[in-house]
């Protein structure tokens, strides 16, 4: 039975805490729309996804309304495109891309959402050709759409680090942030660099639809950094007690987000995935998983203990939400994006927070260096080395880990970037500049560590 | 399906009446309601089935909340599987 304080922190959650589900994506598998004829195939792509998501919107809004639950954005994932060109793309690695980039956006305004994820390739052990004339069309194909987003897997614990793929993202980024210069090289934040990629992930701008995926699935996305938050506000007790506090809290907003995925793919008559149970953070005060760290006792995210204290949230995270879903996929754990986070902006600002620190911290967070601008002289070597240095903590760890870096054209460190939105600003963070050239340049694969041989 | 009701705000004469008025124009059966005045403050939760309901809940919802702006209230109409969901296993 109901008692009226459950109802009341119930809605104060929503309403004071900034509670709300993220996203509800639905993954489409594009491989029916395979064909040699670019426009033929882009024609495909279109209908289908339009025929799939045509109510995805409109279902989502339903549910947002009777439930009273915000859900924030409504989006879609699609097969990883490199290989619905590779026909079309044929052997001919100087194939233009940019039009299935362009039908992507086309759907994405047609269906009202406001992402659309899977200009994706996986290069984890080596390229095909259309693997390699999709991340070529990367920095067009991102300039001149507004919707769609990228992503390309370099590594992974089985396969080891494909240098080759590591050098190229560290070319195709810099490309990316001249191409979107007068928009501070927002490009860049729809390009992330995986490590062991998950295949079912919600989370824009990684989210694509695997091919062991099924025909079509929807996954959700649950957020609540500023729950988490007020929780341990009313918690004095030791780091036990913390964890505890944290465990109950993510329990009650991944249930939240299994009965909002559950009554979508009823609703839409399509299969539930998996339920995403990260502490998604906005701009908006009050909803940062930086303030969680400080409220933990940290006088500023990016102090010592903060990597202990992110361990214990992303540990406790997980621990409390995987009870409440019958499905647990996607990333899972806590983001700490620099620029979608209030308090890390503030750490980043203040000086408190370091890139040397945030390297550390996606040791233990569910991704890795996220929304994070440096300065647009930082060479592409030195891009490519810091996606290196981040695959490398994922392979080891077999965890899934990124990059999200932002080269700004024309700024430099004590400037600031403005996305606006849900990607908010951040500043511009200083980088090593001491030369990983040529260790960049050998290329080849760093063999995949021993750990992957569990067989 | 049954779908709770909370109403918060500066205590008035009626407040309930009208709620109930609303709910009863629409076809909502009142199955529960708790209410208090805490130092002026109007503080009710009401529980109503809504499966005969004359419309839409949706468009219940949007009543409620004209209600609400209506009257400075804070009115807020949820399904009530929300609260099952986060707080009961």
């Amino acid at each position: 039975m109901l008692n009226d304080n459950k109802i009341l922190e119930t809605i104060n959650m929503i309403t004071q805490e900034h509670l709300d589900v993220r996203t509800i994506t639905m993954g489409i598998s594009l491989h029916s729309c395979i064909d040699d004829d670019v426009k033929k195939c882009c024609s495909k792509i279109y209908d289908k996804i339009c025929k799939k998501a045509e109510n995805l919107v409109a279902t989502g809004e339903s549910i947002e309304k009777e439930y009273g639950i915000p859900i924030i954005n409504k989006r879609i994932s699609v097969t990883p495109i490199a290989t619905i060109a590779s026909a079309a793309v044929g052997e001919d690695p100087t194939f233009d891309c940019t039009p299935f980039a362009e039908t992507l956006q086309n759907v994405a305004n047609t269906c009202g959402v406001n992402f659309i994820g899977g200009y994706s390739a996986l290069v984890q052990k080596g390229f095909s050709v259309s693997d390699r004339a999709l991340i070529n069309s990367i920095p067009n194909a991102l300039a001149v759409t507004n919707n769609v987003c990228s992503s390309v897997n370099i590594a992974s614990t089985k396969a080891g680090i494909n240098m080759d793929a590591v050098a190229l993202m560290g070319k195709t980024i810099k490309k990316l942030a001249y191409l979107t210069k007068d928009n501070d090289s927002i490009g860049c934040a729809k390009l992330v660099v995986f490590a062991n990629v998950p295949e079912d992930n919600p989370f824009m701008a990684g989210a694509f639809h695997g091919s062991g995926e099924g025909e079509c699935m929807i996954n959700v996305g649950v957020s609540g950094p500023g729950v988490v938050k007020k929780a341990l506000e009313k918690c004095s007790g030791d780091l036990t007690e913390v964890a505890e506090t944290i465990k109950k809290t993510a329990f009650k907003i991944t249930r939240m987000g299994q009965l909002v995925a559950t009554e979508a793919s009823k609703r839409l008559g399509i299969p539930f995935g998996i339920v995403d149970l990260s502490l998604a953070p906005t701009p908006a005060i009050g909803d940062s998983v930086a303030y969680i760290l400080e409220e933990m006792g940290l006088e500023s995210c990016g102090s010592c203990g903060t990597t202990a204290a992110l361990a214990l949230l992303n540990d406790a995270v997980k621990k409390g939400g995987v009870m409440a879903s019958s499905h647990v996929g996607g990333l899972s754990g806590a983001f700490i994006p620099v620029s979608e986070d209030a308090g890390m902006i503030a750490a980043a600002r203040s000086g408190a927070l370091s890139l040397e620190k945030l390297e550390a911290m996606t040791a233990v967070c569910s991704v890795g260096l996220d929304m994070i601008a440096v300065p647009g002289d930082t060479p592409e070597e030195v891009i490519s080395a810091l996606i290196a240095d981040e695959a490398a903590i994922g392979v080891v760890n077999s965890k899934t880990t990124a990059v999200r870096v932002i080269p700004a054209y024309g700024k430099t460190v004590g400037d600031t970037v403005e996305f606006g939105g849900l990607l908010g600003e951040a500043p511009i963070m200083k980088i090593s500049s001491y030369s990983p050239a040529k260790f960049i340049a050998r290329g080849g694969r760093i063999p995949a560590p021993i750990q992957s041989l569990k067989n | 399906m049954n779908a709770v009701i909370t109403v918060t705000g500066k205590d008035t004469v009626g407040i309930i009446a009208k709620v109930s008025a609303e709910c009863f124009a629409a076809n909502a059966n009142i199955l529960d309601i708790t209410q208090k005045v805490f130092g002026g403050m109007f503080v009710m939760t009401m529980l109503i089935q809504v499966d005969d309901l004359k419309i839409r809940f949706a468009d219940f919802v949007d009543k409620m909340n004209e209600l609400g702006q209506k009257e400075h209230l804070v009115i807020h109409t949820m399904h009530e599987d929300i609260f099952n969901a986060m707080h009961n296993i």
